[in-house]
């Protein structure tokens, strides 16, 4: 059900501004990737073409292959559309619909594909998504409630449940405790620990204590200078990255040297 | 720079410092209280005048009012020159709820296309440009749009009339008798082309104005360019495309010179829309100013009230969802 | 709660999971072209065959083609959400196009119709002596009517709304800040016929003054009021405070701070608003109709007698209802929209010019 993720020869541009420049790398199904690395290295832009969000901002562009167990996710007739749906993202800060409900809000995307979809089974996938996003008992009496009167951190996982409700392979998260407590982000913490069993994770975090606590492997971003593209520096098991990484820039920027 | 010249304009500083403090409040200052005087009364100034609107109407209105011999809301004459003066509004009122009805039926859903076309559908060398060029449309002065309407439009719309009258003139509001196409539905059509400017460009402000994470959340659950707008784009501006289009309905209501080049009018009520014939309030006074005495001043004053009080309400409505919207969205 | 199991989809969704693909059949992307290509072939003949005489039914015809087979097509080959997503696009490019029709056709016989008289004995002579039917005659008295009419009522106007606004937005607090900020509003939607009724009911009637230019000129200064407070209220909001700030913590008293910090930042946008709305009341026709009455000749004086304008003159062409009195209608139109244009790019010009680069430079 989770997929593995085969990224080689990647390059990302605004306009012409190439954003990072020639990544490969493989991420493992049912694993939990953290990206790291300084503000501006390309990481968000990285994450972003997994799932070709990065072309819907304007100037977007992307070079090279993504494969997602041996589908090229930029080769010729490929649906971004259907890329979306099966490689879910969740944001930076929450933003669920604000004009729908709790409910609503989790069966959007599930009614995107229209068809018919039967109210008890609609009602079995939101509660079951809820669950999944442990988020369930919180909300159980006010699902007609609107989503955006919920707390910052039952919004974000509001939104995780949105996305995977629609059953992707893969789960996206860029940076997605950034604007949340302690509290609410040790609550993602936890959830991310047991998405991984069902999904194939990637997880953005400014947060180095974060990405050691929920990964397996990191992958560190660097580059070079202002207005050069971000690379990739290295990937590997997060003991060995916090503990012995191969390359010194990494290790500068986990000793808090830079960055 | 405008600081440096601040610094200039200010007083040196106090040689010794033994200036004394300023003890007086600050709007005590001869300055000061000349200025708040000039700005407040102009303000207050506005105030009258709507005031001196709202009373000379009514004044001129009600006196009238009383010389009429027919019934106001219901007469389908206008004979205020007459002795004795008979005069109602029946016609007037159908004539412009009906014209700007249709305006409104044509416009909206055109004037939502282009803001869509413009915010999320045309390519960016498209979109600047074109957004440029409605708000330079709006600045078109009505009586050009009349000129085009009585000399270009009219002759063009006979053939569709026909075409009309052929397949749908059974029901009767659709039918047509040769003739020139100078009709209320021509009015519609042409208000519909004078409101798109602005409809459109106040819907698009409101589209381009969707939180981006609120199109991002649709388009990363596998949404299509429709879903998004359908699901982000739309139910958030949804108000802004309310109040926009009532203010396009405000300036159809009142609007003047277009109507009176275009319509050939007629105090009757005609069972086709396509028929020419019919009035509304605003081409009713330009048109019938110059052959008016006294009463007939009067009476025209007096629809001008009730047109005014209409455009007070929609206006009302559409500042209201607005202001209703800030709160919503602050 | 891991004892939730995700084995089987619960949703029978139109891509079950276990053969879901990112390949789709899709249309090539020359499609939309395509079938626009054929609609407007197919609606020409049908056109044609059928001997529609008025092109708007030959464009219907058309319209009807693209849209309906779009989504029939996309229907048949790429399913029911992209066929959906297909009729939006082409439902919005068809809006574009319904509405670029009209303005370009308007444009193009303004300036076509227009240019026929239009030549420097047109703009320098006025209609004395020229009987309607004639060719011939000009429109210097109705310039000479505009600018005046434009002149006077922005004298009246720029100085009470910038006041206005200065106040709404430096010392607005309370109830009647309130109540200015909301008839404002209500002011900006007074149709132009309304404010000259209340001219005519006030200034001639009641106090029986004369028709005369001045008397359009409150009418077109009330209509031009409520868009310059708008728009200087935009500006000034948009000054930022530590400016303000910066000058009263000199000792700078409020009122000089206004005129010599507020103002002068925010002037470009400022100018840019008034240009914007003496754009807008110089195409007024309807307050003109009821107070300035109209003239043949050229009358310098607007505080005396009636005078003419460049809407009202249009108006006046336009109702003699002959070839010779069209194309005078027109050639007006074309220098009235060039007035009005010229006007709003110079604004434009202004608002770019004079953007404001807040408070570092």
């Amino acid at each position: 059900m989770a997929k593995r993720i085969d990224v080689s020869g990647l390059s990302a541009f605004y306009g012409s501004h190439r954003a990072i420049d020639d990544i490969s790398m493989t991420v493992e199904p049912r694993s939990v990737t953290a990206f790291i690395g300084p503000s501006g290295c390309g990481k968000s832009t990285f994450l972003r073409t997994l799932n070709r969000m990065h072309e819907v901002t304007p100037g977007g562009r992307v070079e090279g292959k993504v494969l997602l167990d041996d589908e090229n996710l930029y080769g010729p007739g490929v649906d971004p559309v259907s890329v979306r749906r099966t490689v879910g993202m969740v944001f930076q800060r929450p933003n669920p619909f604000p004009t729908m409900s709790i409910y609503e809000n989790v069966a959007a995307g599930i009614r995107l594909n229209g068809g018919r979809v039967r109210k008890a089974e609609l009602d079995a996938v939101v509660e079951k998504s809820l669950q999944g996003a442990n988020l369930w008992k919180e909300v159980k009496d006010r699902l007609n409630k609107p989503g955006a009167g919920l707390s910052g951190g039952q919004q974000q996982r509001l939104c995780i449940a949105r996305a995977i409700a629609v059953e992707p392979e893969v789960l996206l998260m860029d940076e997605p405790c950034s604007a949340l407590d302690p509290i609410s982000t040790l609550a993602i913490e936890d959830l991310i620990g047991e998405l991984k069993e069902r999904f194939t994770i990637v997880i953005v975090t400014h947060n180095m204590q974060q990405a050691a606590r929920v990964s397996d492997r990191t992958a560190f971003f660097n580059l070079a200078g202002v207005g050069q593209p971000g690379k990739l520096v290295e990937i590997d098991d997060t003991e060995r990255i916090f503990s012995n990484p191969s390359v010194q820039a990494t290790e500068d920027y986990i000793s808090g040297r830079f960055g | 720079m405008e600081i440096s010249s601040a610094t200039a304009d200010s007083p040196p500083p106090p040689a010794g410092g033994t200036r004394p403090v300023e003890r007086t409040k600050p709007a005590a200052r001869p300055g000061d209280r000349i200025f708040l005087a000039l700005s407040r009364g102009s303000g207050i100034l506005l105030l009258v005048i709507m005031a001196a609107i709202a009373v000379f109407l009514t004044v001129r209105a009600t006196s009238a009012l009383s010389k009429n011999e027919g019934n106001f809301f219901t007469t389908f004459e206008w004979a205020a020159n007459g002795t004795p003066p008979v005069f109602g509004i029946a016609v007037l009122a159908f004539g412009t709820v009906v014209s700007s009805i249709i305006a409104m039926l044509i416009a909206v859903p055109v004037a939502l296309g282009i803001a869509l076309f413009i915010s999320h559908y045309a390519p960016r060398r498209l979109a600047t440009p074109l957004s440029y060029v409605i708000d330079l449309l709006a600045a078109v002065p009505s009586i050009v749009y009349g000129l085009w309407g009585a000399l270009f439009l009219v002759p063009h719309l006979g053939g569709l009339y026909s075409w009309f009258d052929d397949y749908l003139g059974w029901t009767g509001i659709l039918a047509y008798h040769d003739g020139a196409a100078r009709s209320l539905f021509t009015i519609g059509i042409l208000l519909a082309i004078m409101i798109l400017p602005i409809v459109t460009s106040v819907s698009r402000e409101v589209f381009l104005q969707t939180p981006r994470m609120n199109e991002e959340a649709a388009l990363a659950l596998g949404a299509t360019r429709w879903e998004v707008i359908r699901m982000s784009v739309l139910p958030f501006g949804r108000s802004g495309v309310i109040s926009a289009s009532m203010l396009g309905l405000g300036r159809a209501l009142g609007e003047t010179m277009a109507v009176a080049t275009v319509l050939s009018p007629s105090f009757e009520i005609g069972k086709s829309l396509l028929d020419p014939g019919g009035g509304t309030f605003a081409q009713n006074i330009a048109s019938s100013f110059k052959e008016s005495g006294e009463i007939g001043k009067d009476a025209l004053i007096a629809s001008g009230l009730v047109l005014f009080v209409l455009t007070l309400l929609v206006n009302g409505a559409a500042r209201m969802i607005i202001a209703r919207r800030k709160e919503y969205t602050a | 709660m891991s004892g939730v199991t995700m084995n089987e989809p619960l949703v029978a969704d139109d891509a079950p999971r276990a053969s879901r693909t990112l390949n789709r059949p899709s249309l090539p992307r020359w499609t939309p072209a395509a079938l626009a290509a054929a609609s407007v072939a197919l609606g020409t003949g049908i056109g044609l065959g059928a001997g529609l005489s008025s092109r708007i039914q030959w464009g219907l015809i058309a319209v009807l083609l693209f849209i309906g087979g779009t989504y029939a097509l996309a229907a048949r080959v790429e399913g029911r959400r992209q066929a959906k997503d297909r009729l939006a696009t082409s439902l919005v490019w068809v809006c574009f196009v319904l509405a670029v029709i009209p303005l370009v056709s308007l444009g193009w016989e303004t300036i076509s119709r227009g240019s026929k008289v239009l030549d420097g004995g047109f703009l320098s002579h006025s209609m004395a002596g020229v009987l309607t039917i004639q060719p011939g005659g000009g429109v210097y008295h109705a310039i000479i009517g505009t600018l005046e009419q434009v002149g006077i009522a922005t004298a009246i106007a720029a100085p009470i709304g910038l006041l206005t606004a200065v106040y709404l937005v430096e010392y607005g607090r309370g109830r009647l800040a309130k109540a200015v900020t909301f008839f404002v509003d209500v002011m900006t939607g007074i149709p132009s016929i309304v404010a000259g009724l209340f001219i005519l009911s006030f200034w001639i009637l009641m106090l029986d003054f004369g028709y005369s230019g001045f008397a359009g000129s409150m009418a077109l200064a009330i209509l031009m009021m409520p868009v310059v407070v708008r728009s200087t209220e935009e500006m000034l909001k948009l000054v930022p405070n530590e400016l303000r700030e910066a000058s009263l913590a000199l000792g700078v008293p409020k009122w000089r701070t206004i005129l010599k910090v507020v103002l002068p930042t925010a002037i470009g946008g400022i100018a840019t608003g008034v240009m914007l709305a003496v754009a807008r009341i110089a195409g007024e026709s309807a307050p003109i109709v009821l107070l300035v009455f109209g003239s043949q000749l050229i009358n310098n004086n607007p505080f005396d007698g009636a005078q003419s304008s460049l809407p009202y003159y249009i108006y006046e062409q336009w109702a003699a209802g002959n070839e010779a009195s069209y194309d005078r209608a027109w050639a007006a139109a074309l220098v009235l929209i060039a007035f009005v244009m010229i006007l709003n790019l110079v604004a434009r010009g202004i608002a770019r010019w004079k953007a404001p680069k807040g408070g570092h430079r």
